[in-house]
């Protein structure tokens, strides 16, 4: 038993050296799909609905990538993975990219031997406890129970947020957010932590959400964005310009609804070759020059998505805040397409 | 003599090796190894390439790294400053803590449940056969859920201990609190402490140190005392009373060294958030021990009901002719040949018990697996790394214990003359 394991390890190396080698594009071509690594189920960013499809923030940005390299947004096939085996997932070529709220860090970037493309959310860390604890602040949690979901940002932050206040607490590590729910509220834990974005969504889908408040400290940046794995600057790439590609359509008024009529030319040559109507940046992507205009008239520009997933006008109601564009007052921008 | 036959003497031929039914086998087993050996090099190259390839070659100097999280039910001291192999060490201790208890526990209601499974009784043997057939058939992994959830849904929150109209009360004198987060038992204290000692992993407490030497010390006077007795039962055919003199040899000093060491029982107390003091055992500790004890134990009844049933109904039955009751029929006479059927079986279900103790990162006990397998591979991506010595750690406990239990088997095995 332990050698055929020993056997499973080396063979997962081998392939991964393997899928390395060869160019992502070309074998996502060659397969029809892309293997997108999705969250198991935050609501919002990535969860199934009553038929078992699957939908949210994250999800988009798959969608968007299908229409940009196959024009059919369903030539999607997501790989719902852990925060525990996510790399490992990725490095092995289970995946081609992760859109599954990864924070962008050093050590992930540079030791991990993955590679960040862009910031698709600006979060941060928060805590979410029971109203009846009387508890307004972070401050105030000398000696908690903390449930917190293993293998994730989450826990380093927590331990430097407490050591950096002098205070003490116990931490109750859980696999996944199904049972640290059931843990939360059952109370066997009286913090729940992670990224404010997903406390949202978890808070929106407990029992009793209103029984329960988001504190308001937030004590961590988190960039969530896609990853891939180093060694292929084309799929990065194209990971990346799609990305921004959404982003420049909103900054630029380009929305599902006109990019169709927009995308046959207009006096603004940044539209035009955003679009494709100019120049020919899309073949330099090696993918073809109306990449983007099918990716935004399929799944809207990043305030569209936003607002149909997590948006204010949703279950979890998310503000743009930091998410805003750079012209409103948020972080959100796009590098110039020329 | 000189004139019996003797083969031709045959000068070697190369051939022979594939011929000669002398040579083949060694020929073939020799073949066999090296190829097994030359594909093992070859992966294990191969692996080592591929590492190297993605800028990943194998090292373990991560190790020595900051850990930067922290472990809640811990053994030896620890903070998130330490290094991960410091916190690898808490993890495996906590391995060891629950294997340990784990078979301690099983062990104990497996050689009951057995005994009970053979009852004359039909209702006590059915009842038994009901809960192995329930336990036994279903996953551990389900076990320990179970069990886990439901110590968070059924014991009380700490805050139902705070106020004047708590639902919830201490039990034992207000000494031990039942909660849904752990137990929090009273703890041994000294007014007059003696310091710890520094063994460099970790600190001995010198007052325990002090309560070993003196219980050792009584029990070798114990001895002694005994073995004046047998000198004199022999000399004289009288045999001096030891009882009382063995109890105060051992007692006397124990409780000596407590009372000058200002032994006190320390209770948890209701403190913020949570219970502060006294020993912890938190609830997935005990949903993990509750899990994997209850599953195992049933394996060990049945290897107790067949090592009590391979001992032939004549030694019963010639028990019983010398007037034995069946208490003492089972404790002396059935039992100790039983063992040595029961021994095997049971080194085996020692070590699926610990292997099956990795399951405990389902619910939050920071294991090995959770803390080697789990935090440090995902902070710091050494996936091969992490692997192979979670490999190397378990095959090392699973070995050691095997050893220990084999020395043990010898022992009470059946001494053939």
């Amino acid at each position: 038993m332990n050698k055929s394991v020993f056997l499973g390890a080396l063979t997962v190396a081998g392939l991964a050296a393997v899928g390395a080698s060869a160019s992502t594009l070309d074998d996502i071509k060659a397969r029809g799909k892309i293997n997108c690594g999705v969250t198991e189920g935050t609501l919002g960013f990535s969860s199934r609905d009553a038929e078992g499809k699957h939908g949210g923030f994250d999800v988009e940005f798959c969608r968007a990538l299908g229409a940009a390299i196959f024009n059919d947004t369903e030539a999607v096939e997501y790989v719902e993975l852990s925060s525990k085996n996510r790399f490992t997932a990725l490095s092995a070529g289970q995946v081609d990219l992760l859109y599954r709220t990864t924070t962008w860090t050093f050590s992930r970037d540079v030791d991990l031997k993955t590679t960040f493309v862009g910031i698709n959310y600006y979060d941060g860390q928060g805590f979410m406890v029971p109203k009846d604890l009387g508890v307004a602040s972070a401050k105030e949690l000398e000696g908690a129970t903390v449930c917190i979901e293993t293998g994730t940002t989450t826990e380093l932050n927590l331990a430097d947020f407490f050591r950096a206040n002098g205070m003490t607490y116990e931490p109750l590590p859980v696999g996944g957010t199904t049972e640290a729910k059931a843990f939360f509220e059952e109370g066997a834990c009286d913090v729940y932590t992670t990224d404010a974005s997903a406390l949202a969504g978890v808070r929106a889908s407990l029992k009793a959400p209103d029984s329960y408040i988001i504190l308001p400290e937030i004590v961590s940046k988190e960039p969530l964005g896609p990853t891939v794995r180093h060694g292929d600057d084309q799929w990065a790439d194209i990971v990346r310009w799609v990305q921004n590609a959404l982003v420049a359509a909103e900054e630029h008024g380009v929305t599902s609804a006109n990019v169709a009529e927009l995308s046959k030319g207009t006096e603004n040559p940044s539209i035009n070759r955003l679009l494709g109507a100019e120049g020919s940046l899309g073949e330099m992507l090696g993918l073809d020059n109306d990449y983007a205009a099918r990716a935004i008239a399929a799944v809207g520009n990043y305030g569209e998505i936003f607002e149909k997933t997590i948006g204010e006008s949703t279950p979890i109601g998310l503000p743009r805040g930091l998410n805003a564009l750079w012209t409103e007052g948020g972080l959100q921008y796009s590098p110039p397409f020329r | 003599m000189s004139d019996m036959t003797s083969p031709p003497k045959q000068s070697f031929k190369f051939s022979m090796l594939l011929y000669d039914s002398r040579y083949r086998g060694i020929t073939i087993q020799i073949f066999v190894l090296v190829m097994v050996l030359g594909s093992l090099g070859w992966l294990a190259g191969n692996a080592a390439t591929n590492l190297a390839a993605l800028g990943k070659p194998l090292r373990f100097d991560f190790l020595g790294d900051t850990a930067s999280y922290d472990i809640s039910q811990r053994l030896i001291d620890y903070k998130s400053t330490d290094s991960h192999g410091r916190a690898v060490l808490v993890g495996l201790l906590n391995t060891l803590l629950v294997a340990f208890m784990g078979c301690v526990a099983a062990t104990i209601l497996g050689v009951i449940g057995g005994v009970l499974r053979l009852s004359n009784n039909w209702l006590v043997s059915r009842l038994v056969a009901v809960y192995v057939e329930i336990f036994r058939n279903i996953p551990v992994l389900l076990w320990i859920f179970v069990c886990m959830f439901t110590i968070t849904a059924i014991a009380p929150q700490p805050r139902d201990f705070r106020g004047d109209n708590a639902t919830a009360s201490m039990l034992l004198n207000d000494s031990v609190a039942v909660t849904n987060r752990g137990i929090y038992l009273p703890e041994p204290l000294f007014s007059r402490p003696l310091g710890d000692l520094n063994l460099g992993i970790f600190n001995m407490s010198i007052e325990l140190l002090v309560l070993l030497v003196v219980l050792f010390g009584g029990v070798y006077a114990a001895r002694w005392n005994n073995a004046r007795a047998n000198r004199i039962q022999v000399e004289t055919g009288d045999r001096p009373d030891t009882t009382w003199a063995n109890v105060a040899i051992i007692v006397v000093p124990l409780l000596a060294a407590l009372l000058a060491m200002g032994f006190h029982i320390g209770k948890p107390e209701l403190k913020g958030f949570n219970f502060k003091g006294g020993v912890n055992m938190s609830a997935p500790l005990i949903g993990l021990w509750l899990g994997l004890t209850l599953y195992t134990t049933t394996y060990i009844i049945e290897a107790v009901r067949s090592g009590i049933q391979s001992v032939s109904k004549g030694q019963s039955e010639a028990a019983f002719a010398l007037g034995l009751r069946p208490g003492r029929t089972m404790s002396l006479v059935i039992l100790p040949q039983a063992l040595r059927v029961i021994i095997p079986q049971l080194i085996s279900q020692y070590l699926n018990l610990t292997k099956n103790s990795s399951l405990a990162v389902a619910i939050g006990y920071m294991d090995l697996v959770s803390t080697l397998g789990g935090i440090t591979l995902n902070q710091t991506g050494r996936e091969m790394e992490a692997i192979l010595m979670l490999m190397a750690i378990y095959l090392t406990i699973s070995l050691l214990i095997s050893a220990g239990m084999n020395w043990y088997n010898t022992r009470v095995k059946l001494v053939e003359r």
